[in-house]
């Protein structure tokens, strides 16, 4: 056990640094009101993924043939970690580099890849994913977008929802129903849609925090050519797995320093506040809850790193992902709650902090559904974990 | 960089548990319960032939040279087999005797090492907390050197070992002086602690001769071996925790996959289910918490000192947390006597409040994070 870095982890982070220190733009500051301010921002974002590009950070995690630098999982936190500590802009092409791109690396056709990997790298291709339904949410094979054969095309219809980036997106790993009398893992596949197809509709869908983070989309006769079949015909239900395994698993860093800057920013604010003549930071109770807002933070950085080098070691994303989800997802709803109270009713005011704790509170409601409830987190960490049957 | 133990460190854990499963059985630890006498000298002198005792001091001071990471290995091996020694006792006192070592403490630290001496340290008064600087128990100075009198409370195993590192007040400053439990003036009472297999006593000092030998430390030095020795005390009862809660863990899977109710094992009950992927959370994320802090101890990290009190923080509520859903997915054979279970909900429960609880080691963190 040594959590020091090496000297390649070193010589990595401090090449990184010097890139970033050279290259950050400035933080966007224009609040995203209007659809010109919106556009432009969309604009400032894919400027950033282009310099990543250009200056040989984007995909960093892929292997080397397909541009990235092939770095280890430990070097991917470092990067996340420094982007984070940087004040880089958020990178748009998260769902493309994170999880599209190492699925068509694993799965994906020498056509496909020429096509698709580079445009992704430089933010010229956006990707969104197609995966829940309505009516197919934790149970996710029972969706029912249907794809029949027409000649060489695939002829799509049905309807997706909770889609992150589905209004700035151009193209979408979507999961159809391609054989309706199979199984329901049997009969899926994996198609790669461009957005700008016949019949592609997308609408924002709001949430309760009024932001319109997700999108529903609506597929209507989109004819998609059989040579954008991801995978094998039949076989999507394990490429959608590869996909999601890697969502679960690459996300701890950059979370950790997402949620870091909140929870110092609200012992930076409970530092500033009186009541009765008296700092709050005075009073026993919210030191309680700031300390215990603090270690929770800081146990899930302690797990993430532990399942960082665990996947170093095993160089495969396992079950343990869903121990992770679970811890921060309802982590982060504890100290979103601890926030409000340590502030007080003014603290859930849209007008406080220009309504940063009431979003938290809110969004992180969110946060124990998306991505696999705590719910199916609790089933596969029995099941796949602890070895339990299969339950209901 | 690497979390994992290294594979020194994984033999080492091996060789624990294979030592301690075929040496303390819970069948002997049961017969100690119920014994007067709860040091089991047999075992105590087969760790100590192992070296395991004091193994994270240096080798001239009897130890294995080895680290905290270590240390925390064998203790968690300890608590899973719920060993009734005083190692975390022994522990404590050579590793504050260790940080001021002189040529005398040298020779009691090898005794120590060898299984033929045993200590414990006196820290709080009757009515003080477990911060050093809250001690208020008075040394009076005589014509041949001092004289202790006092009341020191929750004093781990002190009838059990030979010497007792007493924290006292040397006019203003603060002192530690080295008291044999069988020195004229010192009774030791035990107090009915939840848990049985090992105690905790009120010592009472009534003019105890204190010769200037005994005095071990003073003033500041004596505050940082005090803290940093606490610091490591508490890593390993954080370890011990952690030990338990991986036999209730464990066990509690194992009755989960063979106990059947309504004709199904009730493992394949959702509500069962969850109750052991919590269990398995709370465990791994104490597992993480609570070696993170050896090790960042041991290499003396700008956030050692918040670490420890992260780690027995989370440890305390995740331990407790642990052996109470232990307890409801067993049901009514885990409320027992004869099931063993309580044996590790018990060391878990004082374990829980030894060198501070939850509460106390967040306000600890807190004067970290809040300027």
């Amino acid at each position: 056990m040594d959590l020091t870095l090496n000297a390649e982890e070193l010589h990595f982070r401090d090449t990184l640094r010097g890139w970033l220190l050279a290259n950050v733009p400035p933080p966007w500051t224009v609040p995203l009101k209007s659809e010109e301010s919106k556009r432009a921002h969309l604009e400032y974002l894919r400027a950033w993924q282009r310099m990543m590009f250009d200056g040989g950070w984007a995909g960093v995690s892929w292997p080397k043939e397909h541009g990235g630098r092939g770095i280890t999982i430990i070097q991917q936190s470092i990067f996340q970690e420094e982007l984070a500590l940087a004040g880089a802009p958020q990178q748009l092409g998260v769902i493309g580099e994170g999880l599209v791109g190492p699925t068509i690396i694993a799965v994906g056709t020498e056509a496909q890849k020429q096509q698709f990997l580079k445009p992704l790298l430089k933010g010229e291709h956006i990707w969104c994913q197609g995966f829940s339904e309505p009516n197919a949410g934790s149970d996710l094979a029972a969706l029912n977008t249907r794809a029949v054969l027409d000649g060489d095309h695939y002829v799509v219809n049905g309807q997706k929802i909770w889609t992150s980036f589905g209004h700035v997106a151009n193209w979408c790993l979507l999961v159809v129903r391609t054989d309706a009398s199979a199984a329901k893992h049997k009969g899926l596949t994996c198609l790669l849609v461009d957005m700008a197809s016949q019949g592609v509709a997308v609408r924002p869908l709001k949430m309760m925090t009024g932001d319109s983070e997700f999108n529903e989309m609506f597929f209507t006769d989109v004819r998609v050519p059989v040579a954008n079949v991801l995978g094998k015909v039949n076989e999507g239900w394990g490429v959608a797995l590869t996909a999601l395994g890697n969502e679960r698993a690459n996300l701890g860093t950059g979370l950790y320093m997402m949620f870091k800057r909140d929870c110092d920013a609200l012992i930076a604010k409970a530092a500033t506040i009186q009541r009765n003549g008296k700092p709050i930071t005075d009073d026993p109770l919210v030191r309680q809850k700031l300390a215990q807002a603090h270690l929770d933070l800081e146990v899930f950085r302690l797990n993430s790193l532990r399942t960082l080098s665990g996947m170093n070691n095993t160089h495969a994303p396992g079950p343990e992902g869903s121990i992770l989800k679970l811890y921060w997802s309802e982590m982060n709803q504890r100290n979103a709650q601890i926030a409000l109270e340590v502030l007080g009713l003014s603290g859930q005011s849209w007008d406080f902090d220009e309504g940063r704790w009431a979003f938290n509170y809110l969004r992180s409601r969110g946060n124990t559904i998306e991505a696999g409830t705590s719910e199916i987190q609790r089933n596969i960490i029995a099941q796949r974990v602890l070895g339990l049957p299969r339950s209901y | 960089m690497e979390f994992d133990l290294s594979k020194p460190q994984r033999l080492l854990r091996e060789a624990a548990r294979a030592t301690l499963s075929q040496n303390c059985p819970l069948t002997r630890v049961r017969e100690r319960m119920a014994s007067q006498d709860i040091h089991d000298k047999f075992l105590w002198q087969l760790i100590a032939d192992q070296g395991w005792v004091g193994l994270h001091l240096d080798e001239n001071m009897g130890g294995l040279g080895l680290g905290l990471v270590e240390l925390a290995v064998v203790t968690e091996e300890m608590g899973r087999a719920c060993l009734p020694c005083p190692f975390l006792a022994t522990t404590w006192a050579a590793t504050l005797l260790a940080q001021v070592a002189n040529s005398d403490s040298v020779s009691t630290l090898s005794s120590m090492a060898e299984g033929s001496h045993t200590a414990s340290v006196a820290l709080m008064d009757q009515d003080s907390d477990w911060d050093v600087e809250h001690v208020q128990t008075q040394l009076n100075p005589t014509s041949a050197g001092w004289q202790l009198s006092g009341h020191k409370t929750m004093v781990l195993d002190a009838a059990e070992v030979d010497t007792l590192l007493c924290v006292v007040r040397k006019e203003n400053e603060i002192a530690v002086v080295s008291v044999s439990t069988r020195a004229s003036g010192v009774k030791c009472t035990p107090t009915r602690v939840l848990d049985a297999t090992r105690k905790l006593y009120d010592v009472r000092f009534e003019g105890v001769a204190i010769a200037q030998k005994d005095m071990i430390a003073v003033g500041d030095q004596a505050i940082l071996a005090i803290e940093y020795s606490t610091r490591v005390a508490t890593i390993a009862a954080c370890a011990e925790m952690l030990g338990a809660m991986q036999w209730i863990r464990e066990t509690t899977l194992d009755y989960a996959k063979t106990r059947k109710q309504f004709d199904r094992t009730i493992g394949s009950y959702q509500a069962v289910q969850h109750q052991c992927a919590d269990m398995l959370l709370m465990t791994e994320s104490a597992r993480a918490a609570a070696y993170y802090a050896a090790w960042a101890l041991s290499v003396n990290a700008p956030d050692s000192n918040k670490s420890v009190a992260i780690a027995k923080a989370y440890c305390s509520d995740a331990g407790r947390e642990v052996a109470h859903r232990g307890v409801q997915v067993h049901g009514g054979i885990g409320f027992t006597w004869e099931h063993d279970l309580h044996l590790f909900l018990k060391r878990i429960k004082v374990c829980e409040f030894l060198f501070g609880d939850a509460s106390w080691q967040r306000e600890q963190i807190a004067k970290l994070i809040l300027m």
